[in-house]
């Protein structure tokens, strides 16, 4: 199929409805508006369902009951929307519904700014809302990558009864770049999901439920949801190593700044520095043996962040502190420039002053 | 080869739209490109920008800080952006209503009347945008001016195809002017 050129929210929601997704609940926020935009005009289209809850709290609840049901369910939001959405994120999780989640970060905390950031990686990450729960969280950095991640989300997300959440910027979600779309997936060949609420005739009812009064019940529970965050941890991890076989210095990062850190190490070695760059692309589960390959000859790594120091605590112990992990990071909308990356890996490698 | 350019002017001038003829001409012909527009609380007559950047190889960061080329179409474009141009740089800017003077003495600048051309010329002040577009393809080639007449099919709405004659006269106009100017 020939290319065309999109921006990176309107082909996440084509390539969601060439995925299956035929149920889509937002409420509109700066910078991922252009998704839901493309959806209300696109999904009625394919006899799917765009609706504008009333606000973020009420979008992720039906996502909740669209995945109840069985279907292909998604809502999209940026930094303070999701943290609107994370408790019923969490009742997602307890309940073992596979959706997915959409974030575009912005620059916080707080309302923050509009522009881009990468500064919710520990919610995403690490919980956000309450109790033991994971999301298998995505980092595409490319239009292209984007729509190639949404496939794979929903094929996640139902192999694990799990919410997947696809992490981007606000870069990501408003450039456009050439993409390939895939084909159109037959909704009707989807998996069955003998699990789903679809209404009871002749059958025992299934119960979607995150309410365990049992104590006993509910560790049950939660060993069983951790038994599945460990086959995700074997299981489906990715990453990019790139220039590292023999680097001196790796440069960490995902997402936007992961292109950034790639033109500095292209720089780097053009004057004949030995620099490579690792780009997670899972996020969870965090993709410990690949880093761990990445940096086997490292002497020095650094991440770059639009946070002010979020990726590089799980960079650290993912390398179980075994080389010296440095950090670069902007924030509040303000974008690494290549220049300040070069500067950093010269400072580490020859030393110098801090960029 | 690598092309990074900042295209600037007030809301409605259609320095989106240039900016994405340029990107979708890039891509037609299998270099690597992106366009991202600045999205601040931007409103119809006031400012607005893209960078776009066509390449040979994959794109870094869509983000431009130091353009190659600079196109304004209004003053303050100009008055941001100037500083940031690379040394050597080029800019062009829409004389009609830029009424500064660049403060920069290495940049290759040509100044074209656009607004009053398009409006004399061809009776239609909106197309000043493609008059500049059409001499950026002119002197920097970044593109060829085949793949940006085939882009406005894919920019411009179906419903606006019957205005591709237009800008293509406009694009013709800015490649002469271009041509004679150096």
């Amino acid at each position: 199929m020939a290319k065309v050129l999109m921006k990176g929210n309107e082909a996440l929601g084509e390539a969601a409805i060439r995925a299956g997704c035929r149920y889509f609940f937002g409420y509109p926020i700066t910078p991922q508006s252009e998704l839901p935009h493309y959806l209300a005009w696109r999904l009625p289209e394919v006899g799917g369902v765009f609706l504008q809850a009333e606000s973020e709290i009420a979008a992720i609840n039906m996502v909740y009951g669209a995945a109840g049901s069985g279907a292909r369910a998604m809502t999209s939001s940026s930094s303070p929307g999701v943290s609107l959405k994370m408790e019923g994120i969490s009742y997602i999780a307890g309940a073992e519904l596979p959706c997915v989640i959409v974030n575009m970060q912005r620059g916080g905390p707080g309302l923050g700014g509009i522009q881009p950031g990468q500064s919710d990686y520990f919610q995403a990450v690490k919980g956000g809302g309450h109790g033991d729960y994971k999301l298998l969280v995505l980092a595409p950095a490319s239009v292209q990558e984007m729509v190639d991640t949404m496939a794979k989300a929903f094929e996640l997300a139902d192999k694990y009864r799990n919410p997947v959440m696809i992490l981007g910027d606000g870069i990501l979600g408003q450039m456009m770049e050439p993409v390939e779309l895939p084909e159109m997936k037959d909704v009707e060949t989807l998996p069955v999901k003998p699990w789903a609420t679809t209404g009871a005739k002749e059958r025992t009812p299934n119960i979607i439920n995150s309410l365990f009064l049992d104590p006993e019940e509910l560790e049950a529970h939660n060993l069983k949801l951790q038994a599945k965050y460990e086959q995700m941890i074997q299981e489906e991890t990715m990453a990019e190593s790139y220039q590292t076989d023999d680097a001196e210095i790796v440069v960490v990062g995902y997402g936007s700044s992961a292109r950034v850190a790639k033109a500095a190490v292209d720089q780097a070695r053009a004057e004949g520095i030995k620099a490579g760059l690792f780009r997670p692309i899972t996020l969870f589960p965090f993709p410990k043996k690949e880093i761990e390959q990445a940096c086997r000859q490292a002497k020095n790594v650094l991440t770059v962040e639009m946070s002010l120091g979020q990726l590089v605590e799980d960079v650290r112990y993912n390398l179980e502190f075994r080389v010296p992990v440095h950090f670069y990071g902007r924030v509040g909308g303000m974008v690494p420039t290549t220049r300040a990356v070069l500067t950093e890996i010269k400072r580490l490698t020859q030393g110098g002053e801090k960029a | 080869m690598l092309e990074e350019i900042i295209l600037a002017g007030f809301g409605g001038q259609g320095v989106m739209s240039m900016g994405q003829l340029l990107a979708y001409a890039g891509m037609m012909e299998d270099k690597h490109v992106s366009w991202i527009p600045s999205y601040g609380p931007e409103m119809r007559g006031g400012t607005a920008n893209c960078s776009v950047t066509i390449s040979d190889a994959p794109v870094s960061s869509p983000l431009i800080s130091e353009p190659h080329t600079l196109i304004v179409l209004n003053r303050p474009s100009l008055e941001k952006f100037e500083q940031d141009v690379q040394p050597d740089g080029l800019l062009l800017l829409n004389s009609s209503l830029v009424d500064l003077e660049p403060k920069r003495q290495d940049l290759s600048v040509l100044k074209i009347p656009a607004s009053e051309l398009a409006d004399e010329k061809l009776k239609n002040s909106r197309v000043a945008n493609m008059i500049i577009l059409g001499a950026f393809v002119e002197l920097t080639k970044a593109v060829s001016m085949d793949s940006v007449i085939a882009a406005l099919k894919k920019v411009l709405p179906e419903y606006r195809h019957n205005l591709i004659p237009l800008n293509r006269q406009a694009l013709e106009i800015g490649a002469d002017l271009a041509r004679a100017g150096r």
